[in-house]
């Protein structure tokens, strides 16, 4: 049964998952098992992504499929057992640039893949960055920004954590529109990732060095 | 058999020919013509003189002339000022029209949600940005497809402008077809909202038409100098006429999934829409040349991993009514002028499959090597210097640049030089340094 749910969700079959979750729901299956099993899919549908198999509109819909199998387990999960994350990532959109298609897409697979994302949207000033990480002691930072304006926003905000003597303690990656490997060397980044599963396999390797050996595609 | 009339020349030998303009010299007049024939070989496949430098400025011209976004967006004697400063001291092929100029007092008017603007949620000193939402709901597509103008009358601009709110209350016009059905149906417009919302239309449309009007003289004195207007009309591959401004990514993504023939009708009620839209609009505008924006089939890599669609999905949702566009532009003698964000290296083989020498291809992001040998005996190439070399690179960068584009690109002819995108935020120095190059290296013997 475990294999029906992980197989009808990594083929993105949202009506027949569905299906499936409501069928274990009536019979009283263990909704922490419903979770992992949708887990394991979303890591079968990361790996596709990751393997040019599948594209941005399959991530988008997995997500949706996730979302509402995560509603209809919800009521029947007690006390919630707390879900034993890999790590904290605080994200976000730089100073001066809305963009957010990017950036929710990459918040949702670090978050599937076990990540707690602290997301904290568009336009954000270098100071909030500099609370959150205080705040939450996240040791990854995503930087996201499609406008060329977030070059020079990118870098006053790495410049901001230096000041705040964060910058070792932190590390950086940046990702979206027109940001490239040269961007990264100018802003003083850590990493450029292409993609959503680029900030995955960046993220895992930071907080698991020896786990997660890097594996450049280029 | 008669030989069959070539449209597209029709319409550049047109263009060519300057019809009723009053240039202040014989000089003037000589830089125009030479100007839109250079252009007018190139889009042919033709070798030019030379390789023509037509830039895609947009807030560069404030940026050049040291006065700030909020200033041209609200101020068309500034704006103006500063276009036409940059455009006589870099002296362009073409120029871009300021269309993103002069609109504040427009923006204010309807409170448009769908932009933030420089004063408005922006810097002063940073140009517009978009606003995705999903403005039309995913179960509204029989309403759009059905009557796509009540749609926007009573759905689309209430939920993007706040000011015109009122106007969800509106009857559907296509209700008043008599007196006694007149009679009814435009309370509406009598409530004390309706009433305020009719006033800021009134003072929208007064803003629109000051907008226009500044356009208008400003082609006219920038054509008396001799520099011809590059913008005809824009028209969108329908796919993202819907997913930008009415369905969002999100939205329009779902969709492909759950309601597919929803999309692919609504897809192709759009082709005519545009057509209509941009062939009246090229025609008074008298520049044949219509800019399209391509944003939701692109994808970030060369092998086209990650896209926004998977090539399958490109192939069955994107391309089919983009094409029928293009080929309605054609068709009328107009040239499609395709801006295509991201890399479409690995869809170079789908868009091929268009007439040839009638379409301009500016590329962000291409294998160019690749784009030569699959396209070149197709298209126009336009581009492609990186912005971030524009931005943050030095004058020699940009000229290798130029010399590797030159060279491949421009090979035979049939190529424009311009940046990636638009290039707001470029150093003047390496603008510079890209029209001088141009001027000299770009030259055909």
């Amino acid at each position: 049964m475990a294999e029906e749910l992980v197989k009808a969700m990594a083929d993105l079959k949202e009506a027949e998952a569905l299906r499936i979750v409501k069928g274990r729901l009536d019979k009283d299956d263990d909704p922490m098992k419903i979770l992992d099993d949708s887990r394991s899919a979303m890591e079968i549908v990361g790996k596709r992504f990751a393997d040019g198999e599948y594209f941005i509109p399959d991530l988008i819909y997995s997500g949706e499929i996730l979302k509402q199998i995560s509603e209809m387990v919800k009521p029947k999960l007690e006390g919630a057992a707390e879900v034993k994350r890999l790590g904290k990532v605080v994200l976000g959109t730089v100073a001066g640039d809305i963009h957010d298609i990017g950036l929710n897409i990459v918040d949702f697979m670090l978050d599937v893949n076990g990540f707690e994302v602290y997301n904290l949207g568009v336009d954000v000033p270098a100071q909030k960055f500099v609370e959150k990480i205080k705040e939450s002691g996240a040791p990854i930072v995503g930087l996201s920004g499609f406008l060329t304006l977030a070059f020079d926003s990118m870098k006053a905000t790495i410049d901001a954590f230096k000041t705040a003597g964060l910058r070792d303690g932190v590390k950086i990656m940046i990702g979206g529109g027109v940001i490239d490997e040269e961007i990264r060397k100018y802003t003083g980044a850590d990493a450029y990732g292409q993609d959503a599963m680029a900030a995955v396999q960046l993220a895992k390797e930071w907080v698991e060095p020896n786990k997660n050996p890097r594996q450049r595609a280029s | 058999m008669e030989k069959a009339i070539d449209k597209t020349q029709e319409q550049l030998e047109l263009w060519c020919s300057a019809p009723g303009i009053e240039f202040v010299s014989k000089e003037a007049e000589e830089a125009y013509k030479k100007r839109t024939r250079r252009i007018a070989d190139a889009i042919q496949l033709k070798k030019p003189d030379r390789v023509p430098f037509v830039p895609m400025w947009e807030y560069f011209y404030a940026r050049y002339s040291n006065v700030s976004c909020y200033d041209v967006v609200y101020d068309t004697e500034i704006a103006r000022r500063a276009t036409r400063k940059t455009i006589t001291e870099l002296e362009p092929d073409a120029y871009q029209a300021p269309i993103f100029f002069g609109v504040g007092p427009l923006l204010d008017a309807l409170d448009l949600k769908e932009l933030r603007w420089p004063g408005h949620g922006i810097d002063l000193n940073m140009g517009h940005q978009f606003v995705e939402e999903e403005y039309m709901k995913a179960d509204e597509y029989d309403a759009l497809i059905n009557d796509p103008s009540d749609f926007m009358l009573r759905k689309y601009l209430p939920r993007v402008c706040g000011n015109l709110k009122a106007f969800e209350t509106l009857s559907p016009l296509r209700n008043l077809f008599a007196y006694f059905t007149i009679y009814p149906n435009l309370f509406a417009f009598g409530t004390p909202e309706g009433m305020e919302a009719t006033r800021k239309l009134l003072e929208g449309g007064q803003a629109s038409l000051n907008y226009l009007t500044f356009l208008a003289s400003f082609d006219k004195e920038m054509h008396a100098l001799g520099f011809p207007c590059w913008h005809g009309a824009l028209a969108e591959a329908p796919f993202d006429g819907i997913s930008d401004t009415l369905r969002g990514t999100r939205g329009m993504v779902l969709d492909i999934y759950r309601q597919p023939e929803a999309v692919k009708e609504a897809c192709e009620k759009f082709v005519r829409i545009f057509l209509d839209m941009a062939i009246a609009t090229a025609k008074i505008n008298g520049v044949p040349i219509i800019f399209m924006p391509l944003h939701k089939g692109t994808a970030p890599s060369r092998d086209g991993k990650g896209g926004l669609l998977s090539p399958k999905q490109f192939e069955e949702f994107y391309w089919p009514t983009l094409k029928k566009v293009m080929l309605g532009l054609i068709d009328n003698g107009l040239i499609p002028n395709l801006l295509i964000e991201g890399d479409y290296t690995s869809r170079l083989e789908i868009i091929k499959d268009v007439p040839k020498g009638k379409c301009i291809y500016h590329f962000e992001n291409v294998d160019i090597h690749k784009a030569k040998k699959i396209l070149g005996d197709r298209v126009c190439f336009r581009g492609s210097v990186p912005i971030r070399l524009l931005t943050l690179g030095t004058p020699q960068e940009v000229r290798d640049y130029c010399k590797e584009l030159i060279d491949v690109l421009g090979e035979g002819g049939g190529f424009i030089m311009d940046a990636s995108m638009a290039s707001e935020d470029a150093k003047p120095e390496n603008m510079r340094a890209m029209i001088e190059f141009t001027r000299e290296y770009g030259v055909y013997r």
